[in-house]
Formats: C-alpha cells, structure tokens, sequence
C-alpha cells in the first residue's frame, strides 16, 4: 500500500464572512504502487481540492493520509513542512493545466529545474529537458523562449514536461490534458503508462476519463454535501492552525 | 501501521520523517523598544539549502529580526544558533562584538534594502566586494581582485563596470555589488532584506533570477524578508507570516499562499494585486 487515506475531511476557513465551508469530507480509500485511481464528480465537489489536499497545498481538518515513502511511513496531514518539501523533491508530483513561468526563464530551463535542483549537471539536464519538450510535442524554436507570452496549450506542454522529468513515485493529476491537442494527449497517455508499469500510483481528475483509456483501475465518485457544519468558528479552531 | 499512526495525532509536534538538523535555529526571541513589542516569542528554523520567507506590513517585526540574525542588535532574550564549526553549542547572542563581526563576514551575507546600508558608495564596486576579503584575511592584490571579480561575475554584474563607484549605478546594479560582497566568501546564510523594492519591474525579474540560480548553483540557505508575495512565492520554500512583532502563520509556501489560515493571512493574501 502506497497510500491509505482515512476519514479525510477538508473546509476552508472565510474568516472575512465569519463561516466555514466544506470541500468534503470522510474520505476514505488506498492505493497501491503501479494503480491508477479516478476522482470522478461534478464541478464544485471538491476533486481539485482533495489532490491539492493530499499535496498539502491545502491543509486537511481532519482526518489521515498515511504515505509509505522510501523513508518509511509518514502522514501527509501532519508531517512537518520541511519532509513535505523533501517528499515533493523525491516522490510525490503534482500535474496541473497551469504553469507558473517565471520572468526571464526560458522553457527548457524551467523544465530543466528539478533535475538541476536535485544536482544534474546543466548540458545533461538541458539535454534530457528537450527530450521531454519534443515528447509533449513543443516546437523546437520555442525551446529557449520565455513561456510568459505562450498560448494555453504550449505552456501545459512546458508544464507537463518540468511535472513529469523526475521520476515520482505519487502522482497527483489535476486535469492534466485539458488544453492539449490530440497528439499531445496520446503521448501523455503513453508516458503515464509507462510510468504506471514502473510502479508508479497515480491519483487523477479527468474532466475526459477517455484520455487515460486503459490506464484507470479505479474510480471514486465524490458527492456534494450539504454545508451542515457552516457557521461562526470556534476560537480553538481558529488557533488550531495557527503557526 | 495505521494504528500507530492514529495515536500520533493526539502530539502536537508533527512526526518526522528524516531527522536532519536545522542550519539556523533561533528560539524564544523577544524585544521591546520601551513600550512598542517589536518581537515576541519569536521561532526560526532554516534548514540547509531552503529558503525561508518572511512575510508582513510594515512595523511586524521582520527587520527587526533580520537585524537580530545579522547580530547587529541583540534581543532582550532569546536563542541563537547556527550549525557552523567553531560556533556549535553556543548562544550566538552571547557572543562580543569582535567575535560578532568574525562570525557574520565569513557566515552570513545581508543584502539591505538600502544599498546605503551595505556599500560604500565612494569606493569601487569591486573594492567593496573585496573589503569583505580583506576583513577574512586575504592581502594579495591580483587575488583580491580576481575573488571580487568571480564574485561579482556570478552576482550576473556587468564586468566592465567593476571598477565603478556604487553611486555612479542603477538600483539593479547596486543590489548586484551588495549581493556579490554578501556571497563572496561563500557564506552559510544569507539574509535578503527586500532585495527588490523600490526595483523597477524588469530589474526585480532579474535580481529574482540571480538568486535562485544562486540558490540552486551555491545551496546556500536564505531568509528573505519581503511585503511582496510575488517575490515570496518566487524565491522561497517556506514562509513565516509576522505581525504586531509575532509570527502568526507558518508552513510551505503554496499552503500559506492559496489556502491561508489565520485571519491576517487570509487578508494579505486578499489583497494581493
């Protein structure tokens, strides 16, 4: 077992209108190495926010979500920021539509990042990054451009690219193929499979489950609640996040 | 395995995953200035090679504290340590004012938001970059000059105006002098104190730029302070929310950022442009 969520229970705090809102909660379900499972559900139900979740982009109220990392158990609720940052360098990856280009960065650098961060050597790590570029199918001459001022579908190329340069052991996709051509979703489709027969668990938001065909072993259907629990916030539960 | 796991819950420390040792730990810290809090109860961890933000309005504390690790003010309690040989196991608040200025020119860099604060601006940019050098000791001058000349090469500074005065150079430029003398010897913590305001925009990409290459090339651990979120989410792994003297919030930066908890948190980021 991968990952084994228990009881999984996210709201959001607007401390501005004085209430709470639920995303959803007691979630329970697990995941082996090499499966595939699909978060299915309406707009508004919470699958996006179950990921960033399980990411800890968004911090959970309640519940666990136990990850057998290569150095051994841990919750990803409760554990400390500075392992989060480690898991996210070593094994855990998030897929998004939306890249974050930063001011003066050229593409295959961006891409090229985390394999520097993690101590490749610059020419190799620009060799592999283009690689990368040409599987998602980003033309050649944008490579050392700036992806500040490209189109939606270039810069999810990028971005799928830097997402999927390191190997992860967790992956968390977040309607991965959302603005890509066809070509460009076969070799996602291509590359997550073989990424899948190396042992690695995906956890994925389809708006398109098609794109993914043969590659789901499961699927979760999340529902919408009721916010039952709106209203005004406990003191301890306001100090309860805090630092 | 999960029912081990279950009773963790109930510490209020997070369990760890693997024990490494914070690169800076300051614990306890606080300071007023007759009646005004400027810090209170403030905790600071920085690992090797993170960089740690620190976030809040003016007034919160946040230079006050860079002030404190730059041990140029002491507080009226508090912990400091820095895993460094020679400096382990000790209180660096306790240290004097000689030992005071060994530490910081050959451990910690500063970059002030007031180039005037960190250069002088009289003297050659490559002359301020090598003061720091002459401070660590080194005498010879092709040598200093060559080390200034690195230095100010991987601050991406215009070589060719190496042997101007710092007053006769743009802002962008003046925070690259600061920054080259800050890392000239390599140091084991830098600490940016709005390295980019008052930059125009194009300016600040670029100083951006510089220090995550330099992050990333030298692993050197930084704390940067900023009002600007932008530079927060840019630089930094972690970030620690401040105000009225306190640290309010803590955690990764995307948490802090897109799923804030405390109440001021939650306005800051509300009111991001």
């Amino acid at each position: 077992m991968i990952l084994e969520v228990n009881d999984l229970t996210k709201h959001f705090y607007l401390h501005q209108l004085e209430r709470q809102v639920l995303a959803f909660s007691n979630l329970n379900f697990s995941l082996l190495s090499g499966e595939f499972l699909l978060v299915a559900g309406a707009n508004g139900v919470g699958k996006s926010t179950l990921l960033r979740t399980l990411y800890r982009s968004y911090k959970a109220s309640k519940g666990l979500a136990w990850y057998s990392s290569l150095h051994g158990g841990i919750d990803l609720v409760r554990a400390a920021d500075v392992d989060i940052a480690l898991l996210r360098q070593e094994e855990l990856g998030f897929v998004t539509q939306f890249l974050r280009p930063r001011p003066r960065v050229s593409a295959v650098e961006l891409v090229a990042e985390p394999l520097l961060f993690a101590g490749l050597e610059t020419g190799l790590a620009e060799q592999k990054a283009s690689a990368a570029l040409e599987m998602f199918g980003l033309k050649s001459e944008l490579w050392q451009a700036y992806p500040t001022t490209f189109s939606g579908g270039e810069q999810q190329k990028v971005n799928l690219a830097r997402a999927l340069i390191q190997p992860r052991r967790l992956l968390l996709l977040d309607e991965p193929t959302a603005s890509l051509d066809a070509n460009a979703r076969t070799a996602l489709r291509e590359r997550l499979k073989q990424l899948k027969n190396d042992g690695v668990a995906m956890i994925g938001v389809l708006h398109h489950p098609e794109d993914a065909s043969g590659l789901i072993d499961r699927e979760i259907v999340l529902h919408s609640e009721l916010p039952l629990d709106e209203g005004f916030l406990e003191p301890e539960q306001e100090m309860a996040y805090v630092a | 395995m999960l029912a081990s796991s279950a009773t963790e819950i109930l510490h209020l420390e997070p369990p760890r995953l693997v024990k490494h040792s914070p690169l800076l730990t300051a614990t306890n810290i606080n300071k007023r200035y007759d009646k005004v809090i400027a810090l209170e109860d403030v905790h600071v961890e920085l690992y090797p090679r993170e960089v740690l933000g620190v976030v809040g309005e003016s007034g919160s504390g946040k230079s006050t504290l860079l002030r404190m690790l730059n041990l140029e003010e002491s507080p009226d309690s508090g912990e400091y340590h820095l895993e460094i040989a020679g400096y382990q196991n000790q209180n660096l608040f306790g240290l004097n004012r000689f030992e005071r200025r060994q530490l910081r020119v050959k451990h910690i860099g500063i970059v002030y938001q007031n180039p005037h604060l960190g250069l002088r601006m009289r003297n050659s940019s490559s002359g301020n970059v090598a003061e720091r050098l002459v401070i660590a000791g080194e005498r010879n001058f092709s040598r200093l000059r060559a080390a200034a000349k690195r230095s100010l090469e991987v601050s991406e500074f215009p070589i060719n105006r190496m042997d101007d005065p710092p007053k006769n150079l743009s802002g962008g430029m003046q925070q690259r002098v600061q920054l080259a003398k800050a890392i000239a010897l390599k140091p084991a913590l830098l600490l940016l104190d709005e390295p980019t305001t008052g930059l125009d925009v194009s300016v600040q990409a670029l100083v951006l730029d510089t220090l995550r290459r330099l992050q990333r090339d030298l692993g050197i651990a930084m704390l940067v302070v900023s009002h600007d979120l932008g530079v927060i989410r840019t630089l930094s792994d972690r970030v620690m929310v401040m105000r009225h003297g306190r640290v309010v919030e803590q955690g990764l930066t995307d948490q802090v950022l897109e799923d804030p908890q405390h109440p001021y948190t939650q306005q800051l980021v509300h009111a991001k442009l």
